[in-house]
């Protein structure tokens, strides 16, 4: 989120509230952010464990709040959760494939008071988008974003790039100005979950990366003060680590599908771990009492070469997911930080991923995200 | 967008992306878009919350002056008003 002339009285406040209403999504996209083992957590929080949420994290100063999955639109109630966020003074942003969408919702949405619809495409032509996604979708999210613009909400599109459809980069910023979008996400894949598991069959190379940040770089220019374009690097082929969640516990607030509290979407994966879930605690405890939520909170976690680094405020030692992974030790520097002592393996396993040319990696199968091949991952799931 | 000029007769309302209100938790009046929260300081505020779409910049100031009298603010009204037209805050209500 960005901050104009932040104030010490801000830390601490859940700012930014992400819903995750389900983990059932009719797509399967290979690099979900959804957990691998999401057909675990079946029982999913109802409409008025919803609204509390909603109530609970407004009045800790949640502003922002993002209706996302899974699919939020396969959640019938979307219509009264949207309309209570509205009463409460949220800015709501629902984020969908357009998959289960129609004229009748985007105008009831429209009446409940939701402010902006943010639609994915997964590529510009419609065999790679298809394929992609796992579904038949192309034509239905081009409507669907036409009709996002017809009921005038900001147009807002995300189309996830990887090595699959990075070299379609300009095709793909073309179809965002011919749908007369005001603001586009081009985000790098980010390796966790599914897509780490994929991540041979997604991390583009520096060549493909060289040349797709060169063309949108000119189309930000082209489009300035019509179209923002925001572009996203993967981080693997940085030096310096993002600030990953703007600091464990600072800003965001992810409540999962079962009512899981958790610091960021993707830190279920991290061991050792009891996340507090809002069935059993409020969330003024959550936040500011759970241990889960302070773990990593400033900096006295931290180990060097954190520790001493003048950038700890910057990037608060980066992903803890993405040291976990990598060196076993969450409390470690993200190895995307060339001070790491592990930087050097990061830069020759990215080596060894984009060594195959793009005929070898398209040759092989993507591993979909979808219920049996989350079954088949998670370990003690009875099928 | 082009560079507005801003003029007594400029009537500015807020652009279609945000939205305006005040902010409990914060203490302050904000701005909120997709996926962004701008904070304003108090005389901001001031002046964020006459723009209804209908008053032009010289009731802005006028409006201003009797709230808070013996200011001189004129200057510092056209000064934030030219930052929120470049931040995209602000558009102009057609003339005629």
């Amino acid at each position: 989120m960005v901050m104009a002339g932040s104030a010490p009285s801000l830390q601490g406040k859940p700012l930014w509230l992400l819903a995750e209403l389900t983990y059932r999504c009719p797509l399967q996209c290979p690099y979900c952010s959804n957990p691998v083992e999401y057909t675990r957590y079946k029982d999913e929080l109802d409409t008025d464990q919803w609204i509390s949420v909603l109530r609970q994290a407004r009045k800790l100063g949640a502003a922002q709040l993002g209706f996302s999955g899974g699919e939020p639109l396969v959640r019938q109630d979307l219509e009264i959760l949207i309309a209570e966020a509205r009463r409460l003074g949220y800015y709501t942003n629902l984020i969908t494939s357009g998959v289960g969408m129609d004229e009748a919702r985007v105008a009831a949405f429209k009446e409940a008071g939701l402010d902006h619809i943010q639609i994915s495409f997964q590529a510009s032509d419609e065999e790679l988008n298809n394929y992609l996604g796992g579904t038949d979708s192309f034509a239905h999210k081009y409507e669907m974003a036409r009709m996002v613009k017809k009921y005038d909400y900001p147009m807002v599109l995300n189309i996830v790039i990887h090595r699959q459809n990075i070299d379609q980069i300009e095709d793909i910023i073309r179809m965002t100005v011919d749908l007369d979008a005001d603001y586009v996400e081009l985000a790098s894949t980010q390796y966790y979950g599914w897509s780490k598991l994929n991540a041979e069959l997604l991390l583009p190379t520096r060549e493909q990366l060289a040349r797709a940040e060169r063309i949108a770089h000119e189309y930000q220019d082209r489009m300035k003060g019509r179209m923002k374009i925001l572009y996203v690097v993967p981080d693997y082929y940085e030096t310096r680590p993002k600030a990953c969640m703007n600091g464990w516990g600072a800003v965001f607030l992810t409540i999962a599908p079962d009512g899981a509290a958790l610091p960021c979407h993707a830190a279920r994966q991290l061991p050792g771990f009891d996340f507090p879930n809002v069935k059993d605690h409020a969330i003024d405890w959550i936040w500011h009492e759970s241990p889960a939520f302070s773990r990593y909170r400033g900096f006295d976690w931290m180990q060097e070469p954190c520790r001493s680094c003048p950038d700890k405020t910057k990037d608060f030692g980066g992903c803890r997911c993405q040291a976990f992974m990598m060196t076993g030790d969450a409390t470690n520097a993200d190895p995307v930080c060339d001070k790491s002592s592990h930087h050097a393996q990061l830069v020759a396993e990215v080596d060894r991923m984009t060594a195959q040319p793009i005929e070898a990696v398209r040759a092989r199968p993507l591993l979909f995200r979808n219920p049996k091949n989350s079954r088949a991952l998670t370990p003690n799931e009875k099928a | 967008m082009t560079d507005p000029l801003i003029t007594a007769d400029t009537v500015p309302r807020i652009a279609p992306l945000f939205r305006f209100q005040w902010e409990e938790a914060q203490n302050c009046h904000v701005l909120l878009y997709p996926e962004g929260m701008v904070r304003l300081s108090g005389s901001a505020g001031e002046i964020m919350r006459r723009i209804d779409g209908k008053t032009p910049v010289a009731g802005l100031v006028a409006d201003l002056s009797a709230a808070f009298p013996g200011a001189d603010l004129e200057q510092d009204v056209y000064k934030f008003l030219e930052a929120a037209y470049g931040h995209g805050w602000l558009r102009s209500v057609a003339a005629g």
